[in-house]
C-alpha cells in the first residue's frame, strides 16, 4: 500500500483532512467575531488568558 | 522546482493571512509560531519519541540531551515571566493522579508503536509519512474519546495541583527545575555510549529555536505550547457535526470547553499551532528536491495495530493531561510536578513499547518494501 502512496500524496491527504475539519467547523460554528478577538499578544494586554490547554489549566 | 516552492510559500503564508483576517492578529501570529515548530521539528529533525527510543536501544543520548536543553532554556525565562505576569500568563499545571500516571505510561508505550508522540504525529503526517497519517486519525478519535471518560478516571484518585513555584517559590522552583534537568542529563550521559553524548550543532540550534518558539507561544497566547487539546477538539467538532449532544458530557459542558466547542477552531490556541505545525512540516518536505522514501510497507495487521495504538495514544494523552509537549515539555518548563511524574511514567512505558514494536509491526513480505 505504501509503495503507491508517495510522501507528497500522503501529506496532501493530511492537509486535506485538517482543511475539511476546518471547513465543516466554519460551516457549523460560523466565522469568529473579530470584534471580540483577543489582543495580538497576551503579555502586556492586561487580559486574563482564555485559551484551553491539554493540562486543563 | 520553482513552482513547487512557490506553492509551498503560498500555502504557508496564505493560511497565516487567512487566520489573521478571519480571527484576528493573535490567530495569525499563532499560526506563524506553529509553522516555526513544523519547520524546526522536520527541518532539523528534532523529535521526542525517537530520542527516547535511541537512548534505550542504541545508547544514543544526543536527542534527549537536546530536549533537556530546550526545556531548561524555556524554564529560565518562563519562571520569572510567569511570576511577574500571573494575571496574563498561565503555566501548564495539572494534578498528579492514578489515571494521570497510568495514562502517561500507556502513552509512552503507544508512541513507540506509532513512531511519534503528539507533535511527532503532526510532523509525520504533514511530511507525508503514511504511519503518521493513520496515527493522526487515531489520535483525533482517541483524544476526543478520552474527554468523555476523563471525570471517571480522575475520580480514581488525584492529588491537588502541585507546582515547584507553589512549594518553593519562583526562584527556588526554577533552581530545582534546572537541577532536576541536570540530574536527568547526567543519567543520560552515563547511559550514552562514547561519541553519542553531546548533541551535534543541528540539535543545539533546534533546541534554541524550539525554546524561542515555545516562549513566543507563551507570550502571544498567554499559555504554554500544547498539542492534545486541539486534536480532541477536532474530534468533538466531528462528533457534534454527526449529531452527538456533547453538552450532556461533563467535559464539554464545562464553561471553557463549551466555549471552544461553540466557537470556531480558529479561536483555539492549540488548533492554530497544530495546523501551523502540520503545514510547516509539509513545507519542509515539499521544499526539498527529493521528498524522501515512504515508510517501510507493513502488513495490513500492522497498519490496524497502528490505528489502534493511535486511538489509545490520544485517549491516554487526555488522561495524562498532555503529551510530550503539553505535559513533559511545557509542564516541566513551567514548574508543574505532573510534568516530572509524566516523564518517569512515560519513559517506563516507552521501554515497554519498544519491546512491543517487533511483535506488532511487521514488514510486508512483498517486493519493493520501500516506495
Amino acid at each position: 500500500m505504501s509503495a503507491r502512496l508517495s510522501r507528497p500524496l500522503v501529506a496532501i491527504l493530511a492537509l486535506g483532512i485538517v482543511l475539511a475539519i476546518l471547513a465543516l467547523d466554519l460551516a457549523t460554528a460560523g466565522a469568529p467575531d473579530l470584534f471580540t478577538a483577543p489582543p495580538a499578544i497576551a503579555l502586556g494586554s492586561g487580559a486574563a488568558p482564555t485559551g484551553a490547554h491539554c493540562s486543563g489549566s | 522546482m520553482f513552482l513547487r516552492r512557490a506553492s509551498v510559500l503560498l500555502i504557508a503564508l496564505g493560511f497565516t493571512l487567512f487566520a489573521f483576517v478571519m480571527a484576528g492578529p493573535r490567530a495569525g501570529l499563532l499560526v506563524l509560531v506553529g509553522l516555526g515548530f513544523g519547520l524546526v521539528l522536520e527541518g532539523l529533525r528534532f523529535g521526542f519519541a525517537g530520542p527516547w527510543r535511541m537512548i534505550v536501544t542504541d545508547r544514543d543520548g544526543r536527542g534527549l540531551i537536546a530536549q533537556l536543553i530546550a526545556i531548561a532554556l524555556v524554564a529560565a525565562v518562563a519562571f520569572p515571566l510567569l511570576a511577574a505576569n500571573s494575571a496574563e500568563l498561565v503555566p501548564a499545571h495539572a494534578p498528579v493522579g492514578i489515571a494521570m500516571i497510568l495514562g502517561a505510561f500507556v502513552f509512552g508505550a503507544m508512541m513507540q508503536l506509532v513512531m511519534g508522540c503528539g507533535s511527532g504525529t503532526l510532523v509525520n503526517a504533514g511530511s507525508g509519512n503514511l504511519v503518521g497519517l493513520i496515527a493522526l486519525a487515531g489520535f483525533i478519535g482517541g483524544s476526543f474519546a478520552g474527554t468523555l471518560h476523563l471525570g471517571w478516571w480522575t475520580e480514581l484518585g488525584a492529588f491537588p495541583v502541585l507546582s515547584l513555584q507553589g512549594m518553593l517559590g519562583a526562584q527556588f522552583g526554577l533552581i530545582a527545575t534546572l537541577a532536576g534537568l541536570a540530574l536527568v542529563a547526567a543519567i543520560t550521559l552515563a547511559r550514552a555510549a562514547p561519541g553519542k553524548r553531546m548533541p551535534p550543532r543541528r540539535l543545539w540550534i533546534a533546541a534554541a529555536l524550539i525554546a524561542a518558539l515555545a516562549l513566543a507561544n507563551l507570550v502571544i497566547a498567554g499559555q504554554p505550547w500544547g498539542i492534545v487539546y486541539g486534536l480532541g477538539l477536532w474530534g468533538a467538532k466531528l462528533a457534534q457535526a454527526g449529531g452527538a449532544d456533547l453538552g450532556a458530557t461533563a467535559f464539554w459542558a464545562a464553561e471553557g470547553n463549551a466555549l471552544r466547542l461553540s466557537e470556531s477552531i480558529l479561536t483555539d490556541v492549540t488548533s492554530l499551532t497544530n495546523i501551523g505545525l502540520l503545514i510547516g512540516a509539509f513545507a519542509v518536505m515539499r521544499w526539498r528536491a527529493d521528498p524522501g522514501a515512504q515508510t517501510q510497507a507493513l502488513t495490513p495487521a500492522s497498519y490496524a495495530a497502528i490505528l489502534g495504538a493511535a486511538l489509545i495514544l490520544g485517549y491516554s494523552a487526555r488522561l495524562a493531561f498532555g503529551c510530550n509537549v503539553g505535559a513533559f515539555f511545557s509542564g516541566i518548563s513551567t514548574g508543574s510536578l505532573h510534568g516530572w511524574v509524566w516523564l518517569i511514567a512515560a519513559f517506563a512505558g516507552s521501554i515497554f513499547g519498544i519491546r512491543l514494536r517487533p511483535l506488532l509491526l511487521r514488514p510486508a513480505a512483498t517486493k519493493g518494501a520501500y516506495a
